[in-house]
């Protein structure tokens, strides 16, 4: 346990101590807000389907759990650069230990990332329907960094290098996010694209944010978290069977 | 205190360490020399669970770290070539997850932490990120750090490289203060060839996967007939130039990762 939680602690400190990485964060979920909460506002409204920034902001808050997790994930590729990974594979600790303990970390960090585009998009006009709704609202959230995460820890446990980063962002991360319906409503797609969307965990959690903050949802919260429960047991095994597998 | 018998390792046809075997005993300086792509890492890596020999056998105080590797891993510590610190966290906090790593209690961390981080002076900088130090300081918090679960064997990879003579100087005098203190057996390499003459017990000298010679410094000059530990070693292993380190490091790794079957 002592193992798991100094990790958890290592991923903590970094995170506090990073704050120009929190700000720059913050930049893209924020333009993703503005500029589509209020540019698309009109053409949504007029299609009948009310406020954009109310339909946007859940989507966004997913978004930044997405990316923020991930990338602690991916930050096992980073450990293996600056060195820091060999001290922990030859150290007398399981390895599933140490995996668990920078997910844990990792989806802690995309939480509180997560939370400050909550209070941002707040600050943006967005309203929330059902204060009962909040342990929800942040269960599913957790849900999502931790899966997040844990894909995250899979892919950097194989991951050799920075070209290796950009493919995962462009035919991973990215796909996940554009699928998710983070952006657009998931109903009255064309065939194809609505078995796609379906494949994508992210949006199971996008479509539960929104039933939760905003009472509107695709598939069911009770569904949507099934769905996220499987998909982070999956990452985790996955993660461990390669992280197991990790030569330095 | 550490053996290595017939110890040998393949990658696919290329043979990195062939039928090595060696002795080092308790509170022994022991360096292990060759030029580069001798086999020195390999050996190296087998020796601390990090890669699994082809056939032979190895034994660190009395474990086979291929039976148990975790126990195995209590009984050393290890400096890597290549930097091993969390630049983030400061000096102390890559202490103290170290000291959590290997299993040691809070008052216990606290207690040798303190004790190492004011042998290699570096006390009064716990508290900075390790990013700032500079390379001289990483290496001696990495030596502390190698050092906090008292480990009975110390392996130090190149530990000098990079260094100035100041800095070199002093840190091999830590390290044999070290040995007198705690009776570490400490196992290196080194290209420094005078370093080692001056402060190895006895020196192995490996070369495409065997050991050419073994012995005190002075036997091996006195074998050889030469005055110095690096003419020695030029005698014994020729003076043509290698493959550079990192291309047959990094070959040995493309090959092996061929062969895990990723």
């Amino acid at each position: 346990m002592n193992v798991i939680y100094f990790l958890w602690l290592r991923e903590m400190r970094r995170y506090v101590r990073s704050r120009v990485q929190i700000a720059a964060a913050l930049g893209q979920p924020l333009l993703y807000l503005l500029a589509l909460g209020f540019g698309m506002g009109p053409v949504f409204r007029s299609a009948g389907r009310g406020s954009y920034l109310q339909f946007v902001a859940p989507g966004v808050i997913a978004m930044t759990l997405l990316f923020t997790s991930v990338f602690s994930g991916i930050g096992i590729l980073w450990d293996r650069q600056f060195g820091f990974l060999r001290e922990t594979l030859v150290a007398p600790v399981p390895r599933v230990r140490v995996l668990i303990g920078r997910t844990l970390g990792g989806a802690t960090v995309a939480v509180l990332q997560g939370l400050l585009v909550v209070g941002v998009s707040l600050i943006a006009g967005f309203r929330a329907t059902h204060a009962s709704m909040v342990p929800l609202v942040l269960l599913l959230m957790a849900l999502v960094a931790f899966v997040f995460a844990a894909l995250g820890s899979a892919i950097g446990s194989v991951l050799q290098d920075m070209q290796g980063f950009q493919l995962v962002m462009n035919f991973v991360v990215m796909p996940l996010f554009f699928l998710s319906g983070a952006l657009f409503p998931l109903s009255g797609l064309p065939p194809v694209m609505a078995v796609v969307t379906r494949l994508d965990p992210l949006a199971y959690g996008v479509d539960g944010l929104r039933g939760t903050l905003i009472g509107a949802t695709q598939f069911g919260v009770l569904l949507d978290i099934l769905v996220l429960v499987t998909t982070a047991a999956v990452c985790l095994a996955v993660g461990r069977y390669l992280f197991s597998r990790i030569e330095v | 205190m550490l053996r290595a018998v017939h110890l040998t390792k393949q990658f696919g046809n290329l043979t990195a360490v062939d039928d090595v075997s060696f002795e080092v005993g308790k509170g022994e300086i022991f360096a292990f020399l060759g030029p580069n792509g001798a086999g020195k890492t390999t050996t190296i890596r087998m020796l601390t669970t990090m890669l699994r020999p082809t056939s032979g056998s190895l034994e660190i105080d009395g474990v086979d770290p291929e039976m148990d590797p975790e126990e195995a891993r209590r009984k050393f510590g290890i400096v890597f070539q290549d930097p091993s610190l969390d630049g983030d966290l400061t000096a102390w906090e890559n202490m103290e997850l170290h000291g959590v790593f290997y299993g040691l209690d809070r008052r216990l961390r606290n207690l040798r932490g303190e004790e190492l981080l004011r042998k290699f002076n570096l006390w009064e900088r716990r508290s900075d990120p390790v990013k700032q130090f500079s390379g001289g300081m990483k290496r001696r918090l990495e030596i502390a750090r190698s050092l906090l679960h008292t480990p009975p064997v110390l392996f130090l990879d190149e530990p000098t490289l990079g260094l100035d003579p100041q800095t070199r100087h002093k840190l091999w005098s830590q390290i044999q203060q070290l040995r007198r203190d705690e009776g570490t057996t400490v196992f290196l390499t080194t290209h420094y060839l005078d370093e080692a003459d001056q402060v190895a017990d006895r020196v192995a000298i490996i070369d495409h996967g065997t050991v050419k010679a073994l012995g005190s410094p002075l036997e091996l000059k006195a074998m050889t007939g030469t005055e110095t530990l690096e003419k020695a070693f030029l005698s014994l292993t020729g003076s043509g130039i290698r493959e550079e380190g990192a291309d047959t490091g990094e070959t040995m790794r493309v090959i092996s990762r061929m062969w895990s079957k990723r």
